[in-house]
């Protein structure tokens, strides 16, 4: 099994290839949350995340909302 | 009592507080709402932060507690110090709230005082409104650029009154009576308030409404300083809208009737 390297809100994570956003979301114990995502500077759409795969190498950033004025 | 005339309009939605606050520094949860609740505010801002990879995944969040269904969330770009930093963090938070367009731009210059940087945030302006953002920018109280960001197409100006976190209160009336003066759209003090002649003070100028965070969080009693901010918007507000008497060194008309004095005690003896 091919293992890839993600940067993941800045830290590697290695993850089993192929993987989708959707698959690294529920590898992280995400899924139901309410996050939003971006791969590379772009934004994923929640409706893509079963479909978009994930590269070695791709700078992917998980977000929420957090308390703020 | 609202009066049902008398909403706050932004973007074609109408609100009735004029009092927008925000969502840090509380102590927890629970605090937040229960303030958020007292302040009677309908637009609640939150900033958008990554998520911890791997930490507690039952960490409560903070949309359970503050509901997108209840409140007009209005996520902001906190802590961005570029145009483009900013427009990533907004289309970021356009995805996490399904689509919601009303945000709150704010680029900064410099940690230390957190002053704007209305250059990035002049760029970032263009960009959001292009992509069907409906941008409440947060600026410096320059009457120069409230207008250009007015221009672009923000739907709101929301200058400071003084710095982010400061609690200094309304330090340049004078431009934000211009600022007032020139926009089409509202005009709201956001960052600087620090108690509630503060707000007052702002409404009383002519504010459409003000935006606050640490003031709130910051006191003793949140949950108390936020019933007191929403009295101050209240009644600062109102006092705009009723016109205030004008300012003289000295009265020439007393209070009471002048006419019909008792008169002075006659000395007898004279």
């Amino acid at each position: 099994m091919e293992v890839i390297t993600l940067q993941v809100n800045g830290r590697s994570v290695s993850v089993p290839a192929p993987i989708t956003a959707a698959q690294l979301i529920q590898q992280l114990e995400l899924s139901g949350k309410r996050v939003a995502l971006e791969r590379n500077g772009e934004i994923v759409p929640k409706s893509l995340f079963t479909q978009q795969g994930l590269e070695d190498g791709d700078r992917v950033e998980i977000v929420v909302a957090v308390g703020g004025g | 009592m609202m009066d049902k005339s008398d909403e706050l309009v932004i973007a074609g939605k109408a609100y009735g507080s004029r009092l927008l606050v925000g969502t840090g520094k509380y102590k927890d949860f629970a605090e937040t709402k229960t303030a958020i609740e007292a302040s009677g505010a309908q637009i609640v801002t939150v900033a958008i932060r990554r998520t911890n990879i791997g930490q507690n995944p039952d960490e409560p969040n903070l949309l359970e507690a503050i509901s997108p269904s209840k409140y007009t969330i209005l996520p902001n770009t906190a802590g961005c110090y570029s145009a483009q930093d900013a427009v990533r963090t907004l289309r970021l938070a356009r995805e996490l709230l399904d689509g919601h367009a009303l945000v709150k731009l704010e680029v900064l210059g410099d940690p230390r005082s957190l002053y704007p940087n209305v250059v990035e945030t002049l760029e970032a302006s263009r960009t959001l409104v292009k992509e069907g953002f409906q941008v409440m920018v947060y600026t410096s109280d320059d009457p120069i650029i409230a207008k250009q960001l007015e221009d672009i197409g923000c739907v709101a100006i929301m200058p400071l009154a003084s710095l982010i976190g400061s609690g200094m209160g309304i330090l340049n009336p004078w431009n934000l009576q211009i600022i007032i003066e020139n926009a089409k759209v509202p005009v709201l003090v956001d960052a600087g308030v620090g108690t509630a002649s503060d707000a007052a003070i702002a409404m009383e100028l002519g504010c459409d409404g003000v935006l606050m965070n640490t003031a709130i969080a910051a006191a003793k009693d949140p949950v108390r300083m936020a019933t007191a901010m929403r009295k101050a918007v209240e009644a600062g507000r109102d006092a705009y809208l009723a016109g205030r008497m004008p300012k003289k060194l000295y009265s020439a008309t007393p209070s009471s009737p002048v006419s019909g004095v008792i008169a002075p005690v006659q000395d007898k003896a004279a």
